[in-house]
């Protein structure tokens, strides 16, 4: 299986030199294992567009499209067999990023 | 056949065979809504045949059997896998019923996933109890006061999350293994409390059907796990517990503390399971968790035929081992509850006082605070605190004999 896994932040740019350090050697770990196939940090929600091109002419508005007090600071994309093993993964994850996380399952078409 | 054995024999392979059934088919078919169903249909199955073609010599093979038959039946009907192959598979797959170490172990895979810390905490409950208990919806949601489609929601919500995030069907490994265990025992002590200390107003004080169903699983662990010593901790703190229901409650309707019990309405039964489950332990010198010092206690208690010969000095030390393992203000008030009974109330009050912050909201808190104002002669503070008290009780018995304290300060 494939899940998501979304870093949880209330502040933007916050991340330390420290904690990149210690996600690049997370990251080494889930390519060594296997496990990896993508990850992201993503620029402030504020720099975020929402399309909505449903209707005849798209519209397009200044995002976020959800305002709250956290928001999505970054993701991976990790393959597991199951969730124990991505709990467990994404247990170091968290301690590497020093953030929280969300740990969520892909569905495939 | 006799209706009536016939109906006994259902019962009967029903505690016994239910978890076995759900177990084994949800290995088989890797998905718990159909092993539910299949086993539900089987049982309903025996309920129509049964009384008419007699029990059959081995009900939990014929149970297996005609559940696995319903489940080949509904992925057929449904067309509910994708995968073809596997199906073929499962269509032939005349497999004999498992040997008896590997249903056990599909037993153990099915609390496991009920219990899984992914799960919310009432879902766990209402899976458990449903998977593994083999209560019925209806009966789950009368024991937590919920409706019923809310309960059947919760269930199947939780039964999607675990097909859908890939919760796996599995025995943790030996690294995961205390923590997860010690999971299923919160569950379980969790249902077993909703059971001896009901909550809601307008119901029974006591809810006997959930204490004994989380006795019953409790064994079933036991009996899984017979080397984990808080698997038995907690089935001798159930059972010792359990051993006073029948003198907890008046007939009145109020709640008889257990200084002022009727010891021989006690259990004796119980109590000797109990405390030779809590020697087996001492015996076995492995420094106890917190459910076998809890039992512990319980066990110095049930060994004073009268209230008046309770060791304290052994209940006290027996808090301070637990309070190094789990130092939460609830303990510490039940550490000070003993210091009260073995040095006096005005040597707890002021640990009491202490707890005020933390457990301002819990109304055995203030109860206890309300006790002992009262022997210490300060009536107006006690009055105050059985006020408070009475305003956070939950259990229609604890209320009404908070209600008759507080009255008599008058």
């Amino acid at each position: 299986m494939q899940y998501l896994v979304s870093v949880i932040d209330d502040k933007t740019g916050s991340g330390t030199e420290e904690e990149m350090v210690a996600i690049r050697a997370f990251n080494e770990r889930l390519r060594a294992g296997g496990h990896w196939v993508f990850a992201a940090g993503l620029a402030a929600p504020e720099t975020s567009t929402v399309i909505d091109a449903r209707g005849e002419e798209p519209v397009l508005t200044d995002g976020p499209f959800i305002e709250s007090k956290e928001h999505m600071a970054g993701l991976w994309i990790i393959e597991a067999p199951d969730l124990d093993v991505a709990l467990e993964l994404m247990t170091a994850g968290s301690k590497a990023c020093n953030r929280r996380l969300e740990v969520r399952p892909l569905l495939f078409v | 056949m006799n209706p009536v054995d016939a109906r006994e024999a259902i019962t009967r392979a029903h505690h016994a065979e239910w978890s076995r059934v759900v177990a084994s088919l949800a290995r088989r078919f890797g998905d718990l809504d159909i092993a539910e169903d299949a086993a539900a249909e089987a049982f309903a199955t025996a309920v129509e045949r049964w009384p008419a073609d007699g029990v059959p010599p081995n009900p939990g093979a014929w149970l297996t059997t005609t559940a696995n038959h319903k489940a080949i039946d509904r992925i057929r009907r449904e067309q509910k896998r994708a995968d073809k192959h596997r199906e073929a598979m499962m269509l032939t797959d005349d497999t004999p019923l498992e040997p008896l170490g590997a249903i056990d172990d599909d037993r153990l895979r099915l609390i496991f996933t009920c219990c899984h810390p992914a799960l919310a905490m009432e879902a766990r409950i209402a899976l458990t109890l449903r998977l593994v208990g083999g209560l019925t919806v209806p009966e789950i949601a009368r024991g937590f006061l919920v409706q019923e489609p809310a309960m059947a929601r919760r269930i199947t919500r939780a039964k999607n999350k675990i097909a859908a995030a890939g919760i796996p069907y599995r025995v943790p490994s030996a690294q995961d293994l205390p923590a997860r265990i010690s999971g299923v025992l919160a569950v379980l002590y969790l249902v077993f409390n909703e059971g001896y200390l009901a909550t809601g107003p307008g119901t029974d004080p006591v809810r006997a059907e959930l204490t004994a169903e989380a006795i019953r699983l409790t064994r079933l662990i036991r009996t899984l796990l017979p080397g984990d010593g808080e698997v038995a901790g907690l089935l001798a703190l159930m059972l010792l517990t359990e051993a006073r229901r029948p003198a907890r409650v008046s007939t009145a309707g109020e709640l008889v503390p257990l200084g002022e019990q009727d010891r021989g309405m006690w259990s004796e039964a119980l109590i000797d399971e109990g405390h030779r489950l809590v020697r087996e332990r001492l015996a076995s010198g492995i420094a106890p968790g917190r459910y076998q010092l809890l039992a512990a206690v319980n066990a110095v208690h049930t060994d004073a035929r009268d209230a008046r010969d309770t060791d304290w000095r052994q209940v006290v030390a027996l808090y301070d081992q637990l309070v190094r393992l789990d130092p939460s203000p609830i303990v510490a008030l039940n550490r000070a509850i003993a210091v009260a009974e073995l040095d006096g109330p005005d040597a707890a009050l002021p640990a009491i006082d202490r707890l005020g912050d933390a457990l301002g909201g819990y109304h055995a808190f203030h109860a206890t605070r309300a006790e002992l104002l009262r022997r210490l002669g300060r009536r107006d503070e006690s009055h105050d605190a059985y006020g408070r008290a009475i305003a956070l009780a939950g259990n229609t018995a604890e209320t009404a004999y908070l209600v008759r304290r507080r009255d008599e300060l008058d």
